[in-house]
């Protein structure tokens, strides 16, 4: 098998990926093309980066035996990578502070964004407060309802917040949204894209950016353990935060990687966004991918219970890990996602992201198949103050945010 | 008869392409909304395929595609209509699509089946210079045109993408997406006439207009497109908007 990242063509993996952009935006990708493998290499670059991860973002985040939730389940022992505890309250700060930097040395002064849970939403407006740049969300309706919290956590921080009225009104719709806000207005903004997918250089600088959780992971799983993990598990809804769990074990074929894709009612329902499960190959939003798409090519709407999963696409890396075997897709339904998010809480005192909670699911199946020798690493890419109110609700508890 | 040439067609300056979404507002109409267009003088009608996402595409088309869909919009549906449309005019026709749906059909097939259907060209927005090899050899082989955008921010790009110029070069007149304008940038003029300085395909400006006073500031292309001002009209009066239609574009080739 061969593992190797290397992209024949500028911008693929294997078949997957590439830059299916407008020509209006294609000069503007290209740019940030050039800026990204520019300051990628560049020590000062590197070095202020380190400096607001470790200063400002809260890294390296902890590794953490979850001691009380291995013994319960009986089997493989379960490590928590706890980017929960990172600034803003997940992994999307990473992407962001990385990608927002760029946007500064390129002399950019206004951010936009997509956001579905509302999380990179907020990292993009936490970092542009930062920076003192403008910031500009798009988030779906549907989604501005689900995740009420962090929209005023977004304007909190000074963003403006447009409720994206189009289409399903969902993640997708807000990326389509962004993407049209940057052709209208291209010199003095930098669309941050939130997840590991789109026209190439994002789905390799989202990577780049969020491969600190496998850099210090795996350096930690040495330390703590003398070894490496025999699984590392991650959600998966563009795919950002489980490609920066994999990438740096990728070439360890001893660690099997699972990405974990939300089901919702499950996925021989219409209502999924379980892609790797169901979806097929396909070109849209910029890149050549797998899809939830009809027999004609139109995209089909997707449901879960999580703002940050009901996507319906995957970043074109995960296809091709998915293609060549390296890495494993399986599905996690609404209904288990809930329990995992309440077993995580009273198991460990963790109250974890809706998204993460998908991961815990589909640990609580692995971890009794396995050998107590043997180490599992859950990314816990959030945490779920933001979805207190919404599982409640799923629960039929009424409360008032 | 015989489809003539887009070449040839738009050769003799002042020409004017109309864009219409297949099925708006249902399959049976915009059949004869077509007719309208070039019994009124269109020289070239642009066919849009609706998309579950136009994410080039301001509101007006996106209502429009909502319709079509409405009204059970498949590729093969469209093939239909075109077939439809080639029993009573001649008029050339362009495919404006997104890029999904046709690779989702197979770019050879959807290619084969434009030949059939004698359409002669396709515009997809979000295929650029970069990721068009494998498409433009397959276009040739079938003797179809990929129809060329050049923006105002296309800048050093310019030379590269008319190289593969074929059928007509479509200039974007403006940022953002597609939509009515009251005010439209003068850069374009200068951008006509740098294209029509490297090459003797005919250069066509669109996005954005929807008026005949715009016209002539566009006095250097050899045609307009005209795309949302036309759907507003299908919007506005629904299968009641053929003479609208016709008005319309007499007025428009009117003022060239
Ligand atoms: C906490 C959390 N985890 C996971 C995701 C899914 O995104 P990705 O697949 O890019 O990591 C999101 C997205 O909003 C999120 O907020």
């Amino acid at each position: 098998m061969n593992n190797k990242m290397t992209t024949s063509k500028k911008g693929y993996y294997g078949e997957y990926g590439g830059q299916f952009i407008p020509e209006l935006l294609m000069p503007a990708v290209n740019a940030v093309a050039e800026a990204f493998n520019h300051y990628k290499e560049d020590p000062i670059f590197k070095a202020e980066l380190k400096n607001l991860f470790d200063n400002y973002a809260n890294r390296p985040s902890l590794l953490y035996h979850a001691k009380n939730m291995s013994k319960d389940l009986g089997g493989a022992q379960i490590y928590f990578k706890r980017e929960d505890l990172n600034h803003t309250g997940a992994h999307k700060i990473n992407n962001v502070l990385g990608q927002a930097l760029i946007a500064k040395k390129m002399g950019k002064t206004r951010l936009i964004a997509e956001t579905g849970a509302g999380q990179h939403g907020v990292a993009t407006a936490t970092v542009a407060a930062l920076f003192g740049m403008e910031a500009e969300i798009f988030m779906g309706k549907e989604d501005t309802d689900r995740q009420a919290l962090n929209v005023y956590r977004m304007k909190l921080l000074g963003a403006k917040v447009n409720i994206v009225e189009t289409g399903t009104q969902v993640l997708k719709d807000a990326v389509n949204a962004t993407f049209q806000d940057w052709t209208k207005r291209i010199d003095d903004t930098f669309y941050v894209l939130g997840s590991a997918v789109g026209p190439y250089p994002f789905p390799e600088m989202v990577k780049y950016f969020q491969s600190i959780i496998s850099e210090e992971a795996r350096q930690q799983f040495l330390e703590q353990t003398g070894q490496l993990p025999d699984a590392v598990i991650a959600a998966v809804g563009g795919g950002s935060n489980a490609i920066g769990a994999f990438s740096k074990f990728v070439d360890d074929n001893q660690v099997k990687l699972i990405g974990v894709e939300a089901a919702g009612k499950g996925i021989h329902t219409s209502q999924t966004a379980a892609t790797i499960a169901n979806g097929s190959d396909g070109i849209f939003h910029s890149m050549k991918s797998k899809f939830l798409q009809s027999s004609d090519g139109q995209i089909d709407p997707v449901y879960s219970i999580s703002a940050g999963l009901d996507y319906p696409g995957i970043g074109p890396e995960h296809a091709y890990l998915a293609d060549i075997d390296r890495a494993q897709y399986v599905p996690i339904t609404d209904d288990e996602a809930v329990s995992a998010f309440e077993y995580i809480a009273r198991t460990e005192g963790i109250i974890a992201a809706i998204e993460s909670s998908h991961a815990v699911a589909y640990a609580m199946k692995l971890a009794p198949t396995m050998q107590s020798n043997q180490q599992i690493m859950v990314n816990l890419s959030g945490r779920g103050d933001k979805d207190v109110a919404a599982i409640a609700r799923y629960k039929g508890v009424d409360i008032h945010e | 008869m015989t489809v003539e040439k887009i070449e040839q067609v738009l050769k003799h300056g002042k020409g004017f392409i109309g864009f219409i979404v297949a099925g708006d507002p249902d399959f049976e109409k915009s059949v004869d909304y077509v007719v309208a267009l070039a019994k009124s003088g269109a020289d070239v009608v642009e066919i849009g395929i609706a998309f579950s996402d136009p994410s080039a595409d301001g509101e007006t088309i996106m209502k429009a595609d909502l319709r079509a869909t409405k009204a059970g919009s498949t590729t093969k549906k469209v093939f239909e209509f075109v077939a439809n449309i080639r029993k009573r005019t001649q008029v050339p026709l362009v495919f404006l699509t997104y890029t999904n749906p046709v690779f989702k059909y197979g770019y050879d097939p959807f290619l084969a089946k434009m030949k059939q259907l004698d359409v002669q060209g396709i515009i997809m927005p979000d295929m650029p210079l970069e990721e068009q090899d494998e498409f433009v050899t397959l276009a040739e082989k079938y003797d179809r045109s990929f129809i060329q955008l050049v923006t105002l921010k296309s800048g050093e790009r310019i030379p590269n993408i008319i190289k593969r110029a074929s059928g007509f070069v479509y200039v974007v007149s403006s940022l953002g997406i597609t939509g009515m304008r009251q005010k439209l940038s003068t850069d374009s003029h200068d951008l006509i006439t740098q294209i029509k300085q490297i090459t003797n395909v005919p250069v066509a400006i669109g996005f954005g207009i929807s008026q005949p006073e715009q016209m002539a500031q566009f006095k250097n292309a050899d045609a307009v497109i005209v795309g949302s001002a036309i759907v507003n009209i299908i919007e506005a009066h629904s299968y009641d908007a053929e003479e609208k239609l016709q008005n319309f574009v007499k007025s428009m080739k009117l003022a060239w």
